[in-house]
């Protein structure tokens, strides 16, 4: 239903208005990301939409992502303002809901930008209901093979506060995901990948993984298509 | 049909009975145009893209009535014009409103000048979709500059998207429509010419200011047009050879620059943006969005010509023909090698402030823009060589330098004048019949075409005070830096502007406001003259 809900809310954003010598018009753009990957065993879907709404100063940013396994979904999904502050900053604010192995909502604070040598860049700090402190970090850049074949590695890092046992983490780095995604652009709107993932989960949720007899790292690869609208 | 018909007849009216008048009916309607496959709609005045030719001699009375027929305002602006603020047809600006649905509204204003301009919309990205053509004014007094004949060659950029659909095209995505951005493999190839070390430090410098060496041009798709003809349908002007042929170059497009050339001929300009020069014989000329020059050329052999216009990104040309018949064909030029920009077009200002460190002495001071791959020994027209033909009125020592920076961000498609996308209450007041000095300091990687409308302002371009060129549009190159001096003898409230459309459009427009001569507008104290000769190419507009 979340997945469904956050879809609808993406594609049913209102469309595009050009401004008249002023600069107030507002805009859209969304970028979705569905995929294919079969994992031990199990057909998974996979979704990571990103999108907003608004001007050139403000924006109304709404995320998501998540994955689809045996008709059971786990995934999150961001609303954030998102506020133009420097060239190439935002500032964001905003909540993110997790939903799956247990919901949660964290208060979300961050920026999204484009560092130094093209790093597509998102930092966020996030306070949850119960206290816990988190914080992720998300840096992606594009490698041009050919003005279409598009190479995109990624690395996302995620900490928190406080232990949860019921959800497997730990304290302090929890895990990190390195991702290679090769893409074909189409065009702008339409372009088929294959993706590499790897996860690894780190520190105190890794030993926490082991002892329970889990694997404390995955690999894994799927096929997607990325659209923008 | 019928306004056609009436234009027709007043025109004749006013070339019989009312000699001081000339009056035209335009009508402004959607149209389904299909250059090279898919029905898209467009923009037409009196049914054609371009609209009809305006023609005009000075001292006449203009009565223009525009009819829309759009379901949108719309608007006609007279490019290059001297006249009253209303009659600008900007939109917002001195009280002109636009030209509702239905509506019918008359421009009414004396011709003060003569030569070649034109018109075009001011609303939404109407221009871009089609609502564009030429005026010609004659001289009241015998033309200074004689011809055999006498040709409009007004290019233009067709696309198939609407100017809406690029707009949120690009604010989705800046590079939505790039192409041609440096691979892996250029890098490569760099490192393989010019060592590793080298590529990667360029390609590190580049990537540490976050812009593109490619940012040539950020639409692409185009067509390109000559009198609103594909290169099929081959545009072609008549000679008998010997004959001195007139061409008034119009660059109408919505995105495009060009390199203009016509092979086997020399080019001698005798007017830019409608104002006579002393005459310049060159090969080819860099030609930016919304100037005009006027060249005369005399093809001696009995054969065809081809005029060819390249788009800078070297995309494809507009192609026209100069033949002693109907029919005939040139051969098409070859095309030249895409420039990319190099570190000597950057603005040392931003470099200084994004790193207060770096040597510049090691650099690499060459401009890749202004590289037009012209061969050895072409003479291409430089900015440097426009001379007013007749003296300037005005030679008064500016009381005041006014900064103009350009900037913005190519990642997010904002483009700034001031560091402010356009806002309606911000500009730049002068009083009346005010002398300054606009220093205009593009921080960006793109040449920027800067319009004023209703004045003309006196380019500095190394030439005496009082022969320097008048101008409406400007071409201010990456990185550099062009300062013109500018007598505010026109009151009103002036849209000033990048002649890009979807620069203006994200927010590269302010407003420049010249107080009623009765107004007692006190202007700021004089601000110190900027050092702006430490830019290396100093004031000298280069291309
Ligand atoms: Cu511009």
């Amino acid at each position: 239903m979340h997945i469904i809900k956050a879809v609808a809310l993406f594609i049913l954003l209102p469309s595009a208005a050009v401004a008249q010598h002023d600069h107030s018009a507002t805009y859209h753009a969304v970028w979705l990301e569905t995929a294919y990957s079969r994992h031990d065993g199990q057909d998974t879907a996979h979704w990571d939409a990103d999108g907003w709404v608004g001007g050139d100063t403000h924006k109304l940013w709404l995320k998501s992502e998540g994955e689809v396994r045996d008709g059971d979904s786990e995934g999150e999904v961001w609303a954030l303002y998102s506020r133009n502050v420097s060239t190439f900053w935002d500032a964001q604010i905003g909540v993110r809901h997790d939903f799956g192995i247990g919901d949660r909502t964290w208060l979300a604070v961050g920026v999204n930008g484009l560092a130094p040598y093209f790093f597509e860049t998102e930092a966020h700090l996030l306070l949850g209901e119960d206290g816990t402190v988190g914080a992720r970090l998300r840096q992606e850049n594009d490698l041009l093979l050919t003005n279409r074949l598009i190479l995109s590695p990624s690395l996302e890092l995620n900490a928190v506060s406080q232990a949860n046992p019921p959800h497997g983490t730990g304290s302090g780095l929890t895990d990190a995901t390195a991702a290679l995604q090769l893409r074909y652009e189409v065009n702008r709107r339409f372009a088929p990948y294959v993706q590499l993932d790897h996860q690894r989960k780190l520190g105190d949720t890794a030993k926490r993984a082991r002892a329970a007899g889990e694997p404390d790292e995955d690999t894994r690869v799927s096929l997607g298509v990325r659209w923008l609208f | 049909m019928k306004s056609m018909l009436l234009a027709g007849f007043f025109s004749l009216c006013a070339s019989v009975a009312l000699a001081e008048t000339r009056t035209y009916d335009l009508t402004i309607s959607q149209v389904q145009s299909t250059v090279g496959g898919k029905p898209v709609p467009k923009i037409a005045v009196n049914g054609t893209i371009p609209g009809p030719v305006l023609r005009f001699t000075e001292g006449d009375e203009a009565v223009i009535h525009v009819t829309n027929r759009l379901k949108t305002p719309t608007s006609v602006h007279w490019h290059g014009l001297l006249l009253p603020g209303v009659m600008d047809g900007a939109p917002g600006f001195n009280g002109f409103k636009g030209i509702a649905p239905g509506e019918t509204f008359t421009y009414r204003f004396p011709v003060r000048q003569s030569g070649t301009y034109w018109y075009h919309s001011h609303s939404l990205g109407q221009e871009a979709d089609g609502l564009y053509a030429g005026i010609v004014i004659a001289p009241k007094t015998p033309d200074p500059i004689q011809a055999d004949r006498d040709y409009v060659v007004l290019l233009s950029d067709y696309h198939q998207d609407s100017a809406a659909r690029i707009q949120a095209n690009l604010k989705k995505s800046s590079d939505y429509y790039q192409y041609k951005r440096r691979t892996v493999g250029d890098l490569l190839k760099g490192a393989h010419q010019e060592g590793l070390g080298k590529a990667l430090k360029s390609a590190g410098e580049w990537g540490k200011m976050r812009m593109l060496p490619t940012d040539l041009s950020d639409v692409t798709g185009y067509r390109f047009l000559v009198n609103g003809l594909t290169n099929a349908q081959n545009w072609t002007g008549l000679f008998r050879p010997g004959e001195r042929v007139r061409l008034r170059f119009i660059n109408a497009s919505a995105m495009t620059m060009y390199d203009v050339r016509i092979p086997g001929l020399k080019m001698t300009v005798v007017a830019a943006d409608g104002r006579p020069v002393q005459p310049v014989e060159v090969d080819e000329f860099r030609f930016g969005n919304a100037e005009t020059y006027d060249v005369i050329v005399t093809p001696r052999e009995d054969r065809a010509y081809t005029i060819a216009a390249e788009s800078l990104d070297r995309e494809g040309f507009a192609l026209g023909t100069l033949a002693p018949r109907e029919g005939m064909t040139g051969d098409i030029p070859a095309h030249r090698p895409r420039a990319v920009l190099r570190m000597g077009d950057m603005n040392m200002d931003v470099m200084m402030r994004d790193d207060p460190n770096m040597d510049m002495s090691q650099m690499d001071h060459d401009s890749g823009w202004a590289d037009t791959g012209a061969p050895k020994g072409a003479v291409v027209l430089d900015y440097a060589q426009l001379k007013s033909l007749t003296p300037q009125s005005d030679t008064r020592a500016p009381t005041r330098f006014i900064k103009v920076v350009l900037g913005g961000s190519m990642e997010r498609y904002i483009w700034t004048i001031n560091g402010r996308t356009f806002s309606p209450q911000d500009g730049i007041a002068l009083g009346y019949n005010e002398r300054v000095r606009l220093i205009y300091v593009n921080e960006t990687m793109m040449a920027h075409p800067l319009h004023l409308h209703g004045m003309f302002v006196q380019l500095e371009n190394g030439q005496d005070t009082d022969r320097l060129p008048d101008k409406h549009t400007v071409i201010v190159p990456p990185g550099q830096t062009v300062s013109v001096l500018l007598s505010a003898t026109e009151p009103g409230d002036w849209p000033y502007h990048c002649h890009l459309m979807f620069h203006m459009q994200s927010g590269m427009m302010t407003t420049l406001r010249v107080a009623a001569p009765e107004a007692g507008f006190v202007p700021p104290a004089a601000q110190p003259a900027p050092d702006h000769t430490s830019h290396g190419e100093g004031h000298h507009a280069h291309h």
